[in-house]
Formats: structure tokens, sequence, C-alpha cells
């Protein structure tokens, strides 16, 4: 408002009535700053009077509570992506579902390896392997109150196989005989396949070739029966993506009915009184939350909110194990986490430079130092606790003999190798792994690579389309036999990606497949590995384990490589605790 | 005046309309599908869910196909949330970051202002210097720094507030928005505190002021009838982009305490490609930006009568 | 000459009628006197040359790991081990002292201290083939995890920090501040379709942008800050236009207006200085914004790549790790906030020397 030199008469009262205006404009100002202050005084108020008045619904619980109620409190991770058992991928869904249906058979108490009864309550098959009748238990309910009946299993492979459904793990059925052709097309009637419903309470299984571990395989999420008036209730047999998982749809046969699920927040599941073994069911409920970040997860640990973590962040698993090894569990699992190399690349198709870059890396001191959880350094790819197969010796840490095999290739101290890039995807303890190994290449080997850090899909885009030098990966088994492990690497298997083929490995993997003495068929598989390990068009690095927070409280929580436990043997002492 | 309103509101549609377009196009690009995994399923099964979803069509169709189900509101499945929709996951995510953007924008705006108006008013001394470098420490700690200890102060060891989650695992005093809004709002109130005491500044330092304390008026009636309002101007221009920024509610803040808010389901469905939800997402939020800016012009054309015509 | 509003009172002496006065020298001047600025300025270049040629001085590589050193704490003893081989140089690798026991689990407590005693004063420990003794590597702001030295780290990680935040905040100024004036003086039709452009933008997914933008041209540093600063411009514009909106009904516009100045004249000359003050504030407010904004990215997966760093990331690792090494997060975070605070004690002198309307006559 500089006014230079006299001001005019009309500017007066133009600045005059603007005095008004501005009056009217202050007050209107005023107001509405009076007005945002006493929203937020009242918001206050409000979330705090709200606070106080928490409603103590079924999952605010207080540790105490849930141990004298006998509900689980525990973490599964992020958040699944769906609990249809035929759309399921991830080991998360798979523990939630697990609790809500059962399979032919089920997990052990204590061994991963073995089964015992679930839908099934007894069962036979032939020499070979390759017939197996299962014998559906007449007291084995649906929570709708319809009986379990072998014509479920039927419905639900066929749902699997049907190729407009689109399961992603459809591939698992294709041991079915048949099922292949059903599912591209080539056979109409799903008659055809080698899954029969002899009557009401018998299901004969005809598989393509002997399956000693087919008990193993059946507790999969892709193995799994669904109610058919479920599922027919929100569409076709090949609808996906409808209502029927939600609380008060899903239709249920374990241990547990499905109460609430709050997305990103908790899945309430409850007893469920029609189960046939209910009497032995010792909780009444577990809660899983779903907590994708350690710290998070581990604080709330802390805090007295739950019974059991899913993982712990790096940095705290040295003062659990100093300071309290009582609340952290280290289970081996079966995983192995290694690199995968292209060989097609020049400079990384020769398998002695692959050898060498296996032996200058300190597996010990990454797993002592950065890891320390533990894990074990992988000396063959199948890790250990597959049943009877015994992981292989091969891979060590030898950097003199690294040096050798790399000047035989014609890399002498690493002059003139290509430089690569290392890829892996956004996690600080990828990134830890890589920067050790990338130091490690450097020192012993005086090889240069690049590291570089994608972000999830584009890390897997790369992988699969085969862009890159050396990727980053891991490799989780589905079931206890090494053919999860050693199946993937035959020539143009989708999760190869490698552009190793061997057609030996190939002939020595279906003979595998082809035999029916269970000891034999492991020694041909053996031999595979080796084969497999001679060529390492990979690079080995660890086998994982299974580390997460448990609380004394929490009874029969065996360590078991698969992580998948039978909900119903699981209890809760009613004990008084320190919190922490 | 309502002239303004309603067109700023009828050019909602076009804009709208433009941002659909291009992340539709835009996310076309980037590499990575949302069916990829780890444990890659066979090339059919890819095939067959590309169908299923009209992926497999030429990029027009789908564009056109989207299209006609957004003008009725209808913004599709989800890709990730397998049983829900794009619509029913915005219906449950939106509510919780709206309000921890509200208790947050209020946090901001009273307690930036006023640190802005007290610094103003006692320039270059102690109650200038403090609540400044306060401020400055708001911006310059990160939420996801900052986040983390006051979730542990907070929840763990005062045990006032939810250490995770929105439902609750624990019966605590204080609502799970309090936290995330604090972290949040703290950001913000040092960015208005700022402006608030530049824009105090030069309205101090004019003319009329000087001429009303000369006239005798007292110091308070200055500070809140005359110089509050033009003072208040770039505070203004800022509260647009401000609410809006809140309420993309913060991905790291959502992220740190576990809260299911909009951010947080934002940003995972750029990750997991999952297209409805992203544009889902996207045409949300642009429209909640635009619609914010509207107010903020309007809140300034009232508040200055100058920028009037 | 238009008359501007501000004619600056400074005192005319003979000698100086030669010279005329501008804006900024005066300004210049101004700043002297303003202490708390000086120490911004200063401080921030103390920190800027540390950032450029600390890294040459520490001693220590900011990436070459010694991963069971692990995180040691800031000026903790570390011990060398030497490890005897029967084929080849025996193989040294240093440890933390507190992580000494951890060496010797398999026997009894009593004894274990006895060894770290032992180390500790000074002699050297033999079992097997391994020998352990103290070295004298000091560490004076720690080790991060894989065992690397936070100071210089820390250092490098400024330099990266400091150039995105330096560059970014250059392209947001340069666009937002052209745009925001443009579309303030021109009013009208030219300004909505401005506006609403920025609108536009402001609502798309950054993150998708930047991601595509890295996918596309590849991880390219220089590419980090273009993008940030071509999200960053948006505010910066939405400011300007604002007080050009309500600046340029004012006299003195009417009168360059009527002097038939240029418009682009009168848009440089006279209104952008005039609003100089709120760009400095906003700038001295983007510059941490950006620094932060890389740091989420980096959250995200889509900064520097590793070895390298930037304070972001450094700041991100350590809150994570913040009950147990809590040094990993307070350096990285002291030359962090200490930095942002210098820039805004500078921006906040500089703004005061720059508008004489708030000198202290």
């Amino acid at each position: 408002m500089n006014s230079e030199g006299a001001p005019q008469t009309g500017k007066i009262i133009r600045s005059l009535r603007s005095r008004q205006e501005q009056r009217r404009l202050g007050q209107a100002v005023k107001t509405v700053i009076g007005l945002i202050a006493v929203l937020f005084a009242g918001f206050l108020v409000w979330k705090f009077v709200r606070g106080a008045a928490a409603d103590r619904s079924s999952y605010s619980l207080t540790l105490r509570e849930a141990n004298s109620n006998k509900i689980l409190l525990m973490t599964v991770g992020s958040e699944p992506r769906t609990l249809d058992p035929q759309e399921a991928q991830g080991v998360t869904e798979h523990h939630i579902i697990m609790a809500m249906i059962e399979g032919l058979v089920a997990p052990s108490i204590n061994d991963q390896a073995t089964a015992v009864p679930g839908m099934a309550d007894r069962w036979e098959h032939n020499d070979d392997y390759s017939v197996w009748t299962f014998h559906i238990g007449e007291d084995r309910k649906w929570s709708n109150g319809d009986p379990v009946t072998a014509e479920d299993f039927v419905f639900s492979y066929k749902r699997m196989l049907t190729a407009s459904f689109g399961a992603q793990y459809a591939e698992n059925l294709y041991i079915l005989k048949g099922a292949e052709e059903y599912y591209k097309g080539k056979t109409r009637n799903f008659d055809d396949v080698g899954v029969k419903a002899i009557d009401e309470h018998n299901l004969r299984i005809e598989l393509v070739g002997p399956t000693p571990y087919l008990l193993s395989l059946v507790q999969h999420d892709s193995w799994l029966p669904v109610n058919a008036k479920a599922i027919l209730k929100f569409g076709h047999i090949d609808t996906r993506d409808t209502k029927w998982t939600h609380p008060g749809n899903y239709v249920a046969n374990g241990p547990f009915i499905m109460k609430t699920w709050r997305p990103n927040d908790v899945i309430e599941v409850i007893r469920n009184p029609l189960y046939w073994d209910a009497a032995n069911v010792k909780l009444n409920g577990i809660n899983f939350y779903s907590i994708e970040n350690a710290n998070t997860a581990g604080r709330a640990f802390q805090a007295g909110q739950l019974h059991k973590t899913d993982q712990v962040s790096l940095d705290k698993v040295p003062y659990y194990r100093r300071v309290h090894p009582e609340l952290i569990r280290i289970d081996p699992s079966e995983g192995v986490y290694f690199y995968r190399i292209n060989i097609s690349r020049k400079g990384l198709d020769n398998p002695k430079v692959r050898l060498a870059l296996n032996l200058a890396i300190d597996r010990d001191g990454i797993v002592k130092n950065i890891l320390r959880e533990d894990q074990k350094p992988a000396t063959g790819f199948t890790p250990p606790g597959m049943g009877d197969y015994t992981p292989l010796k091969k891979i060590t840490y030898d950097p003199e003999r690294a040096r050798q095999l790399l000047a035989e290739a014609g890399y002498p101290k690493g002059k003139g190798f290509p430089k690569f890039t290392l890829h892996f995807n956004t996690s600080e303890s990828h990134r830890a792994i890589a920067e050790a190994i990338q130091q490690m290449w450097k020192e012993e080997l005086g090889i240069d690579v690049t590291l570089e850090n994608q972000e999830w899909k584009v890390y897997l885009d790369t992988q699969n389309s085969m862009n890159y030098d050396i990727s980053r990966s891991g490799w989780i088994g589905d079931f206890i036999d090494p053919v999860t492990f050693l199946s993937m690497w035959t020539t143009g298997n989708g999760n190869n990606n490698t552009h190793w083929a061997n057609s030996k490995y190939d002939a020595l993997i279906e003979q595998a497949a082809r035999t029916g003495d269970p000891k034999a068929r492991l020694d041909i598989l053996h031999q595979a590995e080796e084969l497999f390990l001679s060529e390492v068009p990979v690079v080995l690095i660890y086998w994982y384990t299974n580390t997460y927070l448990l609380r004394p409280a929490v009874q029969n929580w065996y360590p078991l490589v698969l992580g998948n436990h039978n909900y119903k043997y699981i209890n809760l002492k009613d004990e008084l605790e320190r919190a922490k | 005046m309502i002239k303004i309103i309603v067109g700023r509101l009828l050019q909602l549609i076009p804009v709208l309309w433009i941002i659909l377009t291009l992340t539709f196009f835009m996310i076309k690009v980037v590499p990575g599908g949302p069916f990829s995994a780890e444990r890659q399923a066979t090339p059919e099964v890819i095939a067959q869910l590309n169908a299923y979803y009209g992926l497999d069509k030429p990029v027009w169709r789908q564009y056109l196909g989207y299209l006609s189900k957004v003008v009725r509101f209808d913004f599709g499945p989800s890709y990730t949330y397998q049983s829900e929709s794009v619509n029913e996951i915005i219906g449950r995510a939106f509510p919780i970051s709206l309000q921890i953007g509200t208790l947050a924008f209020c946090i901001a705006l009273v307690i930036g202002v006023t640190a802005g108006v007290i610094a103003a008013v006692n320039k270059n001394k102690l109650l200038d210097y403090l609540p400044m470098s306060i401020s400055m420490l708001g911006i310059c700690l990160p939420t996801f720094v900052l986040g983390p200890i006051l979730a542990l102060v907070f929840g763990l060891v005062l045990k006032l507030a939810p250490v995770s989650g929105w439902y609750g695992l624990n019966y605590v005093p204080l609502h799970p928005a309090v936290m995330p809004a604090i972290t949040l709002g703290f950001f913000y109130a040092a960015y208005i505190a700022r402006l608030t005491r530049g824009g105090m500044l030069d309205i101090l330092n004019q003319d009329f002021i000087r001429t009303a304390r000369a006239k005798g008026v007292p110091e308070h009636e200055i500070i809140f009838r005359h110089a509050l309002r033009g003072g208040l101007l770039p505070v203004v221009a800022f509260l647009g982009p401000c609410f809006a920024g809140l309420i993309s509610g913060s991905f790291v803040v959502e992220k740190v305490f576990n809260v299911p808010g909009l951010g947080q389901e934002f940003i995972k469905s750029v990750f997991n490609r999952d297209y409805p939800l992203i544009l889902g997402t996207v045409v949300f939020f642009g429209a909640l930006i635009v619609i914010f800016n509207l107010v903020s012009d309007v809140v300034q054309l009232l508040l200055d009568p100058r920028s009037r015509k | 000459m238009a008359v501007a509003p501000f004619a600056a009172p400074v005192p005319v002496q003979a000698e100086s009628l030669e010279r005329g006065s501008s804006l900024w020298r005066d300004g210049w001047l101004r700043l002297q006197q303003n202490r708390i600025a000086l120490f911004g300025l200063w401080t921030f270049m103390l920190i800027g040359i540390l950032c450029l040629g600390g890294p040459f001085f520490t001693g220590y590589s900011y990436e070459s790991t010694e991963i069971s050193l692990r995180a040691s704490a800031p000026l903790e003893r570390i011990v060398l081990k030497t490890e005897f081989r029967k084929v080849g140089e025996p193989r040294e690798s240093y440890l933390a002292l507190s992580s000494l026991e951890d060496e010797f689990l398999g026997q009894s407590p009593a004894e274990r201290r006895a060894i770290i005693e032992r180390v500790e004063n000074g002699n050297e420990f033999r079992e097997g083939n391994a020998a352990y003794r103290l070295s004298n590597q000091r560490h004076v702001f720690g080790t991060d995890p894989l065992g690397r030295d936070l100071l210089t780290r820390v250092l490098i990680g400024g330099r990266i920090s400091l150039a995105v935040g330096f560059a970014a905040t250059l392209v947001s100024i340069v666009i937002g501040v052209v745009w925001g004036a443009v579309a303030g003086f021109a009013g009208g039709k030219v300004d909505t379709v401005m506006m609403r452009f920025a609108d536009i933008l402001y609502a798309l997914p950054f993150t998708v942008i930047v991601i595509l933008l890295m996918v596309i041209f590849g991880r390219n540093f220089v590419l980090l800050f273009v993008a940030i600063g071509a999200v960053e411009w948006l505010n910066m514009s939405r400011i300007v236009r604002g007080q050009i909106i309500a600046l340029k009904n004012q006299e003195f516009i009417e009168a360059a207006i009527s002097l038939g100045l240029p418009t682009h004249r009168i848009i440089f000359r006279h209104l952008i200085p005039n609003v100089m003050g709120s760009i400095i504030i906003y700038t001295t407010l983007t510059v941490p914004n950006v620094m932060l904004l890389e740091a989420v990215l980096s959250f995200l997966g889509l900064g520097v790549q590793p070895p390298l760093s930037s304070w972001g990331v450094l700041i991100d690792e350590g809150s994570r790790t913040m009950e147990t090494s809590l040094w990993l997060l307070f350096f990285p975070a002291v030359f962090f906030t200490l930095t942002l605070f210098s820039l805004n004690f500078l921006g906040d002198g500089l703004r005061d020397a720059l508008d004489p309307k708030s000198s202290k006559d």
C-alpha cells in the first residue's frame, strides 16, 4: 500500500471502502483461524477419549489374556494376496491357509518329513509308488456341515488344472497322469486325468511315474481341497478372485475357521467345532498379523503384543543370542541363497571361471559376520533336511585353487577378465552380501564387478528375460524331496534362466522320475547334482535358516524345515512372563 | 467468486483425464508385469492371466476399456488384493490416511503459524532462534528416523501409543493416529513456521505497519488484524500442496507405524505393478490435489484483495 | 529506471559517486554484519571442504570391507587376528575388542575374560594357528556393519548429498521461478493453462516417473537430480505465482507498464527481485527437501548404487540399527542436520541482507 505523492480523493474513498472490507475480512480470517483451532482441539480430545474408551475387541489382547484364552498371536509377514489355496503362491498364504484347510495328510508334530492323517485316515500305494489310494475318513466334515468326500478333491484338482482359471502353480499337478494334456487342452474330459473318486470315501491317484514323496507333495497349497458349493456360489469353476474367501463365506475343513479379515492388519481364525479332530486342538484361535517390517514386528514383540514374529532384523540377532537366547529361534530351513550366472556371457561361459568364482568366497565369514543366524555355507545346491538325501560337499573356500583355475581359464590374476554387473533386488542383506562378495572377488581374484540394485519387478524381469550377468536368487523347497531343487535345472525350464543345458542332466532327472526304488532314485538324483556342480552355472552362498522370536509360553513349536506347523498341536501355557 | 469456483471444478474433468491417460501409458512402458514372481509360472499360465485381466489386448483397446469403466466410477479389480476391487481398497484405506493427514494438518497449521508469528515478532531474539531451530530440526530429520524414535519412546518405553498397527494390539491411551500425525505434522509445521515468519517479516516491515504503530495501535492488534492476513499469504499458497502431500499419506510414516493407509497401498501397488490400483489411487489423489489447490486459491483470494482484478 | 521500492538508503560519499551501489553489493555488506548467517556460511563451507577432500586424509577406504570387524563403536580398540595357513600368506583380519569373546565361545566365561585381559594389556594371545594382538587402528566414528570406516563414508556420502541437493535445487529454481512469474504476471488463460499443467504434473505419481526414467535411461546419478528437480519446481512456481499476483497490481508495476517497459524486463528486473525473499527462503527449504527425497529414493532402491552412499542412505541404514549401533545414525544425522542448519541460517541472512525493508533502522 505504498502511496507515493499526495493521495487523490478517489483513492481515499476507495481505501475507506477497503478499510471496511478489511475489517470484515479480518473478522473472517479470525473466525476461520478460531474454527481451525477449535476443530483441532476437539479432534485431539476426541482422539484421546476414543483411545481411552478403546473397545476391547478380541484383537486388543494383552499377552496374559491371550495365554489364558489360548489365542496365539503371530506375524506372518506381508499381507496375503489371497486365501484361495488354488490361487495362492507364497509361504505367507500357505501358513494361514493351513490353519483352515487340511489336505489328505498333514504335517506331523516334530518331523517335516513324516505325515499324519489329515482328510485321509489311511492310504496305500503300489510297489513303485505310482498309484496311491487314500481313504477319506467318514467323520471328516466341512465347516458348513457337508461331509468331505473324494469328489471334493477331484473338483479341486480339476479347478487347478482348468486353464482358464490361470492357477499359477498348475504345473505342480503335472505329475498326475494326463494332467498336462488336460491343462493344455489336448484332452477335454477330466476323467482322463489320473485322479478318481472310486466312491465317496476313496480317492485314487495315478501318477506319471514313481512318486515316493507324494505324501509331502500333497500338503502343498496346490493339492488342498476346497468345498465346491462354497466356490460355485460365487461363480464358475474358473472364476478368479471372488469373495468366497471372505469371512462368512470361507468354508474350512481344518482346525480353525475364519472369523475376521482386516486387510493389512490381522486375520483372526477361531476354533472349528466341526473339525474331525477338534477334541485334540489345543488353541482356541490364532491371530495372524501382517507386519512387513522386521523392526516394527520386533518392537511389537518387545511390547508384549506377539507370541511369535516371522523374522528378526539382522542387527538384533546377536543381541537376542547373547542376552535373551530363550526368545530367539534359529531353525534350519529348506532354502538356498545363490547367484545365477548367465553362462552365455563371454568369460562366464567357462566352467573353470565359474568354479573359481565359487571357490573365492569365504562363506563362513559371510555367515558369521554379516548374517549371524547360523546359516550354513552352501556346499551343494540341495540343502540338508530333504529326507534321506545327503547334501553334496563339492563347493568350498579355496582361494588358491580359485586363482589357479582362473589362470588356467586364461585370466591370470583377473587380467583381461570382462567387467560384469551383479544384480540384486533392494534389501539390506542382499546389498551387504553383494558388497562383501564384490570385495572378495576383487581381492582374491582381481575381478571387478559392478553392483546394481534394482527394484523388485524390474529385477524379476531382468532375471526372467536373462538380461543379466550375475543375478542374486533364492529358492525355497515346496516339499521334502531333492527334486524340488533339482528339476528346475533341466534344459529350458522356466526357472533355469541361466542358459545352462545339459542333456545328460535332463536324462538323469527323467530317469529318477521313472525309478521306483526310493534309494536308487536318490542315488540318481545325487549323480545329477554332481554333474550340475561340476559345471556350476551358479554361485552358491548359503543355506537358509528360519530365524524368529518365540515366547516360551508357546508349546510344541518344533523346528521344521519347511516351517509348516500343524496348528492343532500348538498350545499356550498360561504363565506369568516378564515383559520383554 | 462462485463463477471462479465452478469454473475450476469443471476444469477438474479434463485435468483428471490427462492425469489418467499419462499415468496409464507410463506404467505400461515400465518393465515388469503384475504376474512375474521369483518362481516363474509357465508361459501358458501367464498368457492365461493376461487374457483373464484383459492385458493381452492392444494398449489402445485396454485404455478405452478402462476409460469406459472409470466414467462409471469402477476402477476395476486389484491384482494384489485378489478378492477386493480398487474401489473397496480406496474405501478402506483412505479414511485412515485422512485421519492422520487431517490431524497432522491441524498440528502443522497451529504450531507452525504460532511459531512463525512468535519468531517474526521477536526477530533476532531467543524467541526467534529457538522456534526456528526446532523447526529446522523438523525439516532435517527424515520421517523414517523420527518415526522409529517416537515409536520407541512413546510406544515401547512410555507405553502411551501403540507400537504398531491401526486397530491396536493393546490398550493404550493414545489413538494410533497420533504418533504418525505428530511425525508427519512436525515436518510440515516446520515449513509453515518458516513461511509464516518470512511472510510476517515482509509485512511487518511495510510502511502501513509503521504508520499503525505510530498511531498507537496496540501491538497485538497490529499483528492479528493487520499483519497476519498478508503475512499468511505464502503459507496459504503452500497449503494446497501441503494438504495434498499429507494426504498422500507420507508412505514412510505409514510404513514405519505399520498403518494401512492409502499412501502405503499406492507405493506397494507401484512395486507390484498392480495397474488398476495404481491408476485408481493416482486419479483419486489427483482429484484431491486439484480440489485442495482450488481451496487454497480461494482462501488466498479471500485474504488478499490485491489479487482480485 | 522506474522508481523501485527498494532504493537502498546507502550513505552516498564523494568517492563512491562513480560507483553505483547495487542491491547485491549492499546485501553482501549487510550479510557480513549478521553473525549467525556468517556462522552458517563458514560451517557450510567447512563441511563442503571436508567432504571434498577429507576422504583422502582419513587413511581408510569407503568401499573396502572388513566384514569380521562388523559395526564397531567409535574409538573402540581393534584386534588384529593373524591366521597362519599351511599354504600361502598368513591371513589378517580385524575384530572389535568387544566381539573378541565370540571367538572363544567354547571356553568358560572366566577363561574368556582372561584372554581378553591379556590382549587388552597389549600382549599377544595365540591359539591354534591364530594370533590375536591389539592393533592401533582407530575409527573416530566407528565402523558400519561391513567394517568400513564411518567417517570416510560420511564424507563420501556428503559429496553425493550435496551434489544432488544443489543440482536438483538449481534445476527446480530455474524452472519454477520462470514458470510461476510468467503465469502470475500473464494471468488469464495463460495462467490457467500453466497452473493446470503444474497441477497435473503434481498429481502424477512421482515414484512411477522416477522408476520409469531410471529404467529407460539406466541408473544414472545425473538423472537422479534432474528427476528430483523436475518435481520440486512445482511448489516453487506456486509460491512465486502467488506473490507475483499480489504484487502486479501495485502501482510501481503500473508505472513500469505505463513507461512502456517490455514484459520480460518487468518480470525479471522488477517483479522477481521483489519476491526474492520468498524465493530464497523457499530455496533453503528446498535443498533439505531434495536431500530427503534422495534419501527416500535410496530407501526405495532407486538412489545411488552401492558402494557409493549418501547421507540419506547412511541415515536410513543407521535408523534401522538404531537400538544396537546408535553411532551409525548419529554421525550422518549430525552432518546432515548441521549442513541444513547452516544453509538455513545462511538463507535467512541472505534474505535479510537483500531485503532492505527489513533493515534495522
